[in-house]
């Protein structure tokens, strides 16, 4: 992530693939309406998944991840800082740009606001467990390709719930509690395991 | 300590394969006995509030591959994280084996699954919840088996497909417990809240034969894998070469 391109990249592959569906699928609002939520999140979820290869590629090469695995610092600590600017990087500008997004599919106010919150809440996640394929895939040939096959499936649940509050909100924005409890929940889990699981996993593919 | 007698590649291959056979007599044995009792010896309608006609016999081959693709799934993680801890290579072996046995089982229990449902309910798929978890499940076998093959390094390979198997295993609750579906007007459950124990005991008693038939000829089939595992890995070994000039003679 030390070029401007990186962020922009990330950011307009989410727009685009946003943008696409409602030329294949046909542009009648009410079809839209229903399926913008999870069209959203899919893309979201498409977006950092393409943005993770990079995540400890650049330390590889230029061998700073050696460096690192050598401070006195917890490993786990420094993934979670990695992951975090990672995610200020690749994540923040997707929730900031959804409320436009959320207008192409003419979501109504509370759905556009459910939207940010899920994806602000959900897209942390998508960066934690995505470290872990990272960091399994590190220096693999053809490794973009098997990180999806990898992290694709463990990606569900938020996906569920993301989407989920999303369209739930439409009818009662009360309804969406649950849906947000549990998508906090994932993000604690995820903050507390997956550097862990991301630091041991990058120390097997450092040996 | 003689419990680790057989945890080294060399002394577990001569008794997978003195194992082999007789795994191999009892579970063609007991998948004969409970597919006859499944098939002749079961009313011909499956009861309850649904009830259904012959074509309810696939639950002999469904339900035993589903539980078994849980099953693998989680001896799999288990000898994963042994293989991290005590850095044994056997273990690492033994979860590749079971991968594919596992993938299998998952696969057949989804096929059988549309067979079933196309029938029954008029459709091939639906997003029910226990049959997408199940399709996850076969989403985690493929991403460890493909992990694996695709790290040149055996021991990184064994390692990170570990490691993934282990992070993969926080799936396995919500499968197993999918099919309390906290609404049955939300999702559409078509597997509903066990109904274990209103089933006519002689359908249940073949469904659990026919299990331990397919857990014992997945012994079968993991073993004869392990075996061809532990040839490749330790090719360049004396004993192996010794094995070798055995056969040849």
């Amino acid at each position: 992530m030390r070029r401007r391109t990186d962020v922009l990249t990330t950011l307009f592959f989410f727009v685009i693939v946003v943008s696409l569906f409602p030329l294949g699928v046909g542009t009648e609002k009410q079809i839209l309406r229903i399926l913008g939520p999870g069209v959203v999140w899919v893309a979201a979820l498409l977006a950092s998944m393409l943005a993770l290869e990079r995540l400890f590629a650049a330390d590889h090469e230029d061998g700073t991840l050696e460096q690192m695995l050598l401070t006195p610092q917890p490993l786990s600590l420094l993934v979670l800082a990695k992951v975090t600017a990672h995610w200020l990087l690749t994540g923040l500008p997707l929730v900031i740009v959804a409320p436009l997004i959320g207008l192409q599919y003419h979501l109504s106010e509370t759905a556009q606001i459910a939207m940010m919150l899920s994806l602000l809440v959900g897209t942390p996640i998508l960066s934690l467990i995505g470290a872990i394929g990272a960091a399994l895939t590190l220096g693999l040939r053809g490794g973009g390709i098997l990180l999806s096959l990898l992290i694709l499936p463990l990606y569900i649940p938020v996906l569920v719930y993301g989407a989920g509050a999303v369209t739930v909100s439409v009818i009662d924005f009360a309804d969406t509690q649950p849906y947000f409890s549990l998508l906090g929940a994932f993000l604690l889990l995820a903050l507390i395991f997956s550097p862990l699981a991301a630091a041991a996993a990058l120390r097997i593919s450092m040996e | 300590m003689k419990l680790f007698r057989f945890s080294s590649p060399a002394t577990f291959y001569p008794l997978a394969g003195k194992l082999i056979p007789s795994f191999a007599v009892v579970a063609t044995a007991t998948i004969l006995v409970g597919l006859y009792w499944g098939f002749f010896e079961t009313p011909d309608k499956l009861g309850g509030t649904n009830p259904q006609k012959e074509y309810y016999r696939i639950i002999f081959i469904h339900v035993p591959a589903a539980w078994m693709s849980m099953w693998i799934y989680l001896v799999l993680a288990a000898y994963s994280a042994i293989g991290l801890v005590f850095n044994t290579r056997l273990s690492f072996m033994l979860a590749n084996a079971a991968a594919p046995t596992g993938a299998i089982f998952t696969f057949l229990a989804l096929w059988t699954g549309a067979f079933w449902g196309r029938p029954s309910w008029g459709t091939w798929w639906d997003w029910d919840p226990r049959l997408t978890s199940e399709l996850i499940l076969f989403f985690l076998y493929i991403g460890y088996i493909a992990l694996h093959s695709a790290i040149d390094d055996p021991r990184r390979a064994d390692k990170a497909s570990a490691l993934l198997a282990i992070v993969g295993l926080v799936m396995l609750p919500v499968i197993f417990w999918s099919i309390n579906c906290p609404d049955p007007n939300q999702c559409a459950a078509l597997h509903q809240r066990s109904s274990m124990s209103q089933m006519e005991p002689n359908i249940l008693w073949s469904m659990l034969i026919m299990t331990f038939g397919l857990w014992m000829y997945s012994f079968v089939a993991i073993f004869m894998r392990l075996r061809s595992i532990i040839l490749d890995r330790e090719a360049d070994t004396t004993w192996v070469k010794e094995l070798i000039a055995q056969e040849k003679r």
